[in-house]
């Protein structure tokens, strides 16, 4: 279930890549997709009851949570900073030349 | 075996890595640092890729696990025939387009955080190649996406920032998409190792799951790789940078990051046969939707850019096939591709150097003046359209006696019509700008100078004795071995693991 959920707000994100026409809502478009697959990627590691991964000599533990996908999603999180970080600089310099947000209004290049 | 040889295969990451931070930290205090360092680098990737054709042809593929730890638990590095088959295309392309840069990029300050993104993207190309982890594919595809977007919008102008904006928004959805798919298909096997993957979804046969990975993968390395429908982000993107940049971009980055890694996780990892169809018919739409849109342009390099979407509906419609036939002729035309296709960017750059000028209707007459640059585009047209006896003659043709051999005359015919669109849009490229009357304001102009010009022949030279590869001594190790390691499909695995061993 919690998945579906996920893929829904994954699927918003892309609507407002799609849909928008302000630039920095686009940005944020990508950013709220990329957070949808990061939680995604918890849930794909979560077990029920269980508790973090770190074990003891003494210790037998039956039921943890799997810690690949978390550190999967550190990894992510870094790229994404990278990405958004690049596309808002973009935008900064967009809009220094064309005075705009509006993606309808920034078209110098032709089909 | 020795041990030299397993130790090569990181390095063709990390020797671009560090070198592009030394770039960084040493290129704005010593001019000519960063071009040395750069050339020195490239050399050296180019021999040494070189030399793992040798030792990979030799015992299967090498395995390198990362510090240490055993697949599947650890990351390991994979260099098998297709894998070197190319790494050759990408070093050798880079080198020549470096050698290339070190004049053409005078017209841009900050030359040196143009070699050190330039490097980066080298590293996250061979990364994409050489990895055998699935979620590695994925980082070192956006290490090389990222240095890729910065290089678009590297002029700074308006048109530049704004496709390099258009193309960012295409790449990180594309990134998601791979991610997406990626993560559930963790979830389904439980190891993101390619070959263990391989093993756990042959044994786990008949899930819907895989049909819904393919489609956000075909998705995902179709948007890198400019497959129609995900096209229109390319004839902006590509010819928005800078012209060394432009060849790197449509003779690389879409194959290594695109093509390349759409074959890798279909072929090797998921053993779907049912994206083949898909695949054909995805390839004959890209070749003739793109080449129509071709002919139309008066821009040099967005000309070029439509028909390196044509050119990549060649090979997909090739390996589509599934014969051993057809996947021998779409790898032989994706090598073909890479050397034209840069000639040809690197042809305009040369046009654009000399007159400032990438507008067909305003140039003509050049080859008086700029006959090396006008007989190098010749050849790279030829190429491109399919005349023998340059290269492009020989992968067509093997792509389409593949098709008619397997049954699909319809494909075929629509190769051949669209071979013809191309040879139609290249004489417009030729009659416009190196024939016909030299134009007043053009009297001034100079060859380009030697290290251009030197690039330009040496790849011109590639095009005209690439055919030589379909002979058997020359192919066996190369071309074959790489066709045979696709049309194996998941044996992958199996070697992967026996070379563990």
């Amino acid at each position: 279930m919690t998945y579906f959920l996920c893929m829904i707000i994954f699927a918003i994100g892309l609507y407002a890549v799609v849909a928008k026409r302000n630039m920095i809502k686009i940005i944020i478009g990508i950013m709220v997709m990329e957070y949808a697959l990061n939680m995604l990627f918890v849930l794909f590691g979560y077990r029920q009851g269980g508790r973090s991964p770190i074990l003891e000599k003494a210790q037998t533990i039956t039921n943890i949570v799997d810690p690949l996908p978390q550190a999967l999603i550190l990894t992510a999180i870094v790229i994404g900073l990278a990405t958004t970080a690049l596309m808002v600089a973009l935008a900064v310099r967009i809009y220094e030349k064309y005075g705009t947000f509006d993606i309808t209004k920034i078209r110098k290049l032709r089909g | 075996m020795s041990g030299i040889n397993y130790t090569m295969i990181p390095l063709f990451v990390a020797l671009p890595l560090t070198v592009s931070f030394l770039i960084m930290l040493l290129g704005n205090r010593v001019r000519w640092i960063s071009d040395m360092l750069c050339t020195v680098v490239a050399l050296a990737l180019c021999l040494l890729s070189f030399y793992a054709v040798g030792v990979a042809s030799g015992s299967g593929p090498l395995v390198y696990r990362m510090g240490g730890w055993l697949p599947p638990a650890g990351i390991c590095l994979v260099l098998d025939s297709l894998s070197v088959f190319m790494l050759v295309i990408v070093n050798v392309i880079t080198l020549i387009v470096t050698i290339y840069a070190i004049n053409y990029m005078e017209q841009y300050t900050a030359k040196s955080k143009f070699y050190a993104l330039f490097l980066l993207m080298l590293a996250g190309m061979n990364g994409v190649i050489v990895t055998g982890d699935m979620f590695n594919l994925f980082v070192f595809l956006e290490i090389g996406s990222i240095a890729s977007y910065g290089l678009v919008a590297f002029g700074t102008e308006e048109e530049e920032l704004e496709a390099s904006f258009k193309y960012m928004i295409m790449g990180s959805i594309a990134g998601l998409f791979i991610l997406l798919g990626i993560g559930l298909l963790y979830s389904y096997t439980s190891t993101l190792n390619m070959a263990d993957m391989a093993l756990v979804v042959s044994e786990k046969s008949g899930s819907k799951l895989i049909g819904f990975v393919s489609v956000l993968f075909l998705v995902g390395f179709g948007l890198k790789g400019a497959l129609f429908p995900f096209h229109w982000w390319l004839p902006d993107a590509h010819p928005s940078a800078p012209a060394p940049i432009s060849a790197m971009l449509s003779g690389l980055l879409i194959k290594a990051l695109g093509v390349y890694a759409l074959i890798r996780v279909f072929f090797s990892v998921l053993g779907a046969t049912a994206f083949l169809p898909v695949a054909m018919v995805l390839g004959t739409m890209s070749m003739v939707i793109g080449v129509f849109l071709a002919v139309g342009q008066w821009d040099f390099k967005r000309l070029l850019a439509y028909h390196s979407i044509s050119q990549v509906g060649y090979i997909m419609l090739g390996i589509g096939l599934g014969t051993p036939l057809g996947i021998l002729g779409g790898l032989f035309h994706l090598f073909n591709h890479s050397m034209f296709k840069s000639l040809l960017f690197l042809n305009s750059g040369a046009v654009d150097y000399a007159t400032g000028s990438r507008n067909l209707k305003e140039l003509g007459g050049l080859r008086e003046r700029m006959p090396v640059s006008a007989s190098t585009s010749m050849v790279a047209s030829m190429s491109i359209a399919g005349l023998p006896p340059f290269n492009g003659f020989w992968s067509k043709l093997i792509i389409i006696i593949a098709c008619v051999d397997a049954g699909h005359p319809v494909y075929a015919a629509w190769a051949v019509v669209a071979s013809i669109m191309t040879l139609a849009s290249f004489m417009k490229v030729q009659k416009y700008v190196f024939f016909g009357e030299l134009k007043e304001k053009f009297n001034a102009i100079k060859e380009v100078p030697f290290a251009m010009q030197f690039s330009m022949v040496f790849l011109a030279a590639i095009c005209f004795l690439g055919g030589l590869l379909l002979v058997p001594a020359v192919s066996g190790d190369f071309l074959q071995s790489a066709a045979d390691t696709v049309a194996n499909g998941t044996e992958y695995a199996k070697m992967v693991f026996q070379s563990l061993q």
